[in-house]
């Protein structure tokens, strides 16, 4: 009896030490790295930037995968299909993942792929042709108030950053414009860049990305950025608008406590490398880091914050 | 350009080019496997590389990727990228007669000829080629979506209506998913994996490649006919000969698919099925075509590999990928500290020409290996015996369409297609416009949603759609293409009048 008794003691003992330290030496094997959108993008790239790095702190190879479809949904409602031991891990987008579940039913809830880290976010920003008309964001506005409808913003998306981007803008400036969606941020920049439509409703990175071609007359960010140190902030123009789409790491949410901590921290260490910081500067991305205890807060934060652009969504489909 | 040239030739440029072309020809040839991953896969290696080093074997990996479609698309009857679709139609009747050999020599010396025009056009003239790029509006690629599938109409092997209803079944599996505008979803039946969509890959799978496999099971005669005479393997002189003779098909198929190329979202496959209908609506023998002609092959491949030059133009003039291949090697760029844009040509130029002379190094590279290649690639599947060769394809077709995502939704997608497509081929309906209308359809829609948005933001929807000069061109084109069958008919009813009372 007593014999039997260690005998389980001696499993479960064992057991434990097999389990344990599994997590605390995670990741002990390559990563599966999975990105919800085509290869080029604002998504591809950044994670291209942290897979040099993340070799570095923890010794393992990342191995990035693409599952496109649905402006990310496809991947997003496959996330907790996944064994959740930590070795496949997701990018998530904000706020796409606020929104689609909120405008449709898209197969997940925005709480099932709550990230274990944001680490970046691109800001929105108004971009046209550098021979526009539009010198400063007024122009836009004027014209779209005195002509309501008849300035087009091209953007990546329905339902998107993008989408609800031009909606608050239009919120806040009381203009009139028309959303144009495009398949991706870089056929949206094309049609500015060709004329086919007045403006585009994008990123800061669309816009470096371009370089002289364009004119950036507005960032959604709280300071200037140092990509374009002459281009106002909406803060400064005496519009209450920042934001623009975060992209953090997530992984299937039964995973353990410790796997989900240790990858925010990895993610984190990676944030802290100062070279890998310096290049998303450089090319109009601004590091945040929200670890994953405070995603929650972070979550319902958002979403009081997109609350009147969803009415306004919703209202407007 | 000296410094360039000689930069691109170091030996270990020039092991990456031989290397990156290999690698992607066996890639490019496994149906599945397509450019795309092969860029994607390459792609971590190249971090370690000075960026020059790293676009070679990029570019090398993809223009041999794109070329070795063309093997599977003759030898099993089942394109091995999209954009190999129209050297099917041709091809794969050669290798049934027994030119098989012939018709892998004239798609590598076509791709070459093809790959050759795109980076030439790459190096002179990328700057002024790249406004091709930006001229084009929604409402032209919703014509241009249209032009490919009245392209359907023609190419249809006899039967036309048939070539158009399965244009319209192409086009219902496009809308499944969510829509790109307006986020709309539809024909998911609930089920979630099917919100991305039919997937294009596992789709061009299945529909090609299980019909192939049902007849080689349940049909006696062999896979492909073997010449009794023995044949040399090559045919090179043959099949020089034959390039010669369609010097004028060659070099107007590789400026359109440059032409295509430099188009964002249009792709291989539309700037081979555009060459091979201007072969076949230009030949003195369009009754061939579809039944092993040798300039079909000839204008496909052209094509197709001039697309890799020309979608690399408004890469990296504008920073807008030409194809899904080219935004990976964007991303890959901008990881390398390289800014795309106009200013790339001026002061970066080093590194632009290097990668340019290194495209065009790769492309010659794949003349020995792809001859050399595909000679085995046609030997092993002339004398595999059927026993192995039908399990051997059946797997492929398996992971071919798992690979691309991991996912096994896209092989049960596959399998249905497939059994779906062989059903269909018993009363005349083809793979092609299927997997035709399933790749326009996005196309088509996006570009009439945003046309129909722009124009009514500008006030006028009627001038959006029948304004524009371009567009006005590629509605000319249509109503041609569609009219083509009926003219030919009339002329050949005239010309049996005259022929009666002389």
């Amino acid at each position: 009896m007593i014999a039997r008794r260690s005998l389980i003691a001696l499993t479960a003992l064992g057991l434990a030490a097999a389990v344990a330290p599994a997590q605390a030496d995670y990741p002990e094997r390559p990563v599966t790295y999975i990105i919800p959108y085509n290869p080029g993008g604002e998504s591809d790239v950044t994670a291209r930037f942290q897979e040099q790095h993340f070799k570095g702190i923890t010794g393992q190879d990342v191995v990035i995968q693409y599952k496109p479809g649905a402006g990310g949904a496809t991947a997003w409602a496959q996330l907790n299909g996944f064994e959740p031991d930590g070795y496949t891990i997701m990018n998530v987008n904000f706020p796409h993942a606020i929104l689609q579940p909120a405008m449709k039913d898209v197969g997940y809830q925005t709480e099932d792929v709550a990230p274990a880290y944001i680490f970046h976010y691109t800001p929105d920003a108004i971009v046209v042709r550098a021979d526009s008309p539009y010198q400063t964001l007024q122009d836009l506005i004027d014209d779209a108030t005195a002509n309501p409808g008849t300035v087009t913003f091209g953007g990546s998306g329905t339902n998107s950053a993008n989408h609800l981007a031009a909606v608050r803008f239009d919120q806040m400036t009381g203009a009139k414009t028309t959303y144009i969606p495009f398949k991706g941020s870089a056929p949206a920049m094309a049609a500015v860049l060709g004329g086919q439509i007045k403006a585009a409703m994008t990123y800061t990175t669309q816009g470096i990305k371009a370089g002289d071609q364009v004119r950036v007359l507005a960032v959604a960010t709280p300071e200037r950025i140092e990509a374009y140190p002459d281009v106002p902030t909406f803060n400064e123009l005496g519009f209450d608008f920042v934001g623009g789409a975060y992209r953090g790491v997530t992984l299937p949410k039964d995973a353990p406590q410790e796997v989900r901590q240790r990858l925010s921290d990895i993610i984190g260490e990676i944030n802290a490398v100062p070279e890998f910081r310096q290049q998303l500067i450089d090319n109009g991305y601004v590091p945040v880091d929200i670890p994953t205890g405070e995603i929650d807060q972070w979550l319902a934060d958002r979403k009081a914050d997109y609350a009147g652009g969803i009415e306004q969504l919703r209202a407007s489909n | 350009m000296i410094d360039a040239l000689l930069n691109a030739i170091t030996p270990f440029n020039l092991a990456l080019a031989l290397f990156g072309v290999i690698a992607g020809t066996f890639i490019g040839a496994l149906p599945g496997l397509s450019a795309t991953m092969a860029v994607a896969v390459l792609v971590p290696f190249t971090f370690t590389m000075d960026p020059a080093s790293g676009l070679i074997a990029l570019g090398a990996v993809y223009t041999g990727a794109i070329y070795g479609g063309a093997y599977s698309a003759i030898l099993v009857n089942t394109p091995g990228t999209p954009a190999a679709i129209a050297t099917s139609m041709d091809g794969f009747p050669m290798a049934k007669r027994g030119d098989g050999d012939l018709a892998v020599t004239l798609s590598c010396l076509g791709s070459v000829v093809g790959g050759m025009v795109g980076a030439l056009a790459l190096l002179l003239l990328a700057p002024p080629l790249s406004q091709v790029a930006l001229a084009f509006g929604p409402v032209e690629y919703f014509w241009l979506a249209i032009f490919g599938l009245s392209l359907i109409a023609t190419l249809s092997r006899g039967n036309t209506v048939k070539g158009l209803v399965g244009g319209a079944i192409g086009l219902i599996l496009s809308c499944v998913g969510s829509a790109v505008v307006g986020g709309d979803v539809r024909f998911t039946f609930g089920q979630t994996p099917l919100l991305g969509g039919i997937p294009v890959i596992p789709a061009l799978i299945g529909l090609y490649c299980i019909p192939v496999l049902i007849d080689l099971v349940i049909k006696k005669e062999a896979h492909l006919e073997r010449r009794a005479e023995a044949v040399s393997g090559f045919r090179f002189t043959e099949a020089v000969g034959l390039m010669l003779r369609s010097k004028f098909n060659l070099f107007r198929s590789a400026v359109l698919g440059t032409a295509v190329g430099i188009l964002p979202a249009a792709g291989g496959s539309v700037a081979g099925l555009i060459a091979y209908s201007e072969a076949k609506r230009t030949s003195k023998k369009p009754e061939e075509f579809g039944h092993g002609a040798t300039d079909g092959v000839i204008a496909s491949e052209a094509a197709n590999s001039a697309t890799v030059g020309g979608g690399f133009i408004p890469t990296l003039v504008l920073g807008i990928p030409g194809t899904p291949p080219d935004a990976i090697i964007l991303g890959a760029l901008l990881v390398q500290g390289i800014r795309t844009g106009p200013q790339l040509f001026t002061q970066q130029a080093d590194i632009v020409y290097t990668f340019v002379f290194g495209l065009i190094i790769g492309t010659l590279f794949m003349l020995p290996t792809g001859l050399i290649i595909g000679r085995y690639a046609f030997r092993l599947i002339v004398s595999v015996p059927k026993t192995v060769l039908a399990p051997s394809i059946a797997l492929l077709t398996v992971i071919g369409s798992f690979a691309i995502e991991s996912n096994t939704v896209h092989v049960v997608i596959m399998v249905v297609l497939g059994v779906f497509g062989w059903l269909i081929a018993r009363v005349g309906f083809e793979a092609s416009p299927i997997v035709l209308g399933l790749i326009l359809g996005p196309i088509a829609e996006a570009g009439f949603v945003q046309a129909w948005l722009i124009g009514g933001a500008q006030g006028s929807i009627p001038a959006m759609f029948f304004g524009r000069p371009l567009s006005l061109a590629i509605i000319f084109m249509i109503v041609l293409t569609l009219a083509s069958p009926a003219l030919v008919n009339w002329r050949r009813g005239r010309m049996q009048e005259k022929g009666a009372t002389p």
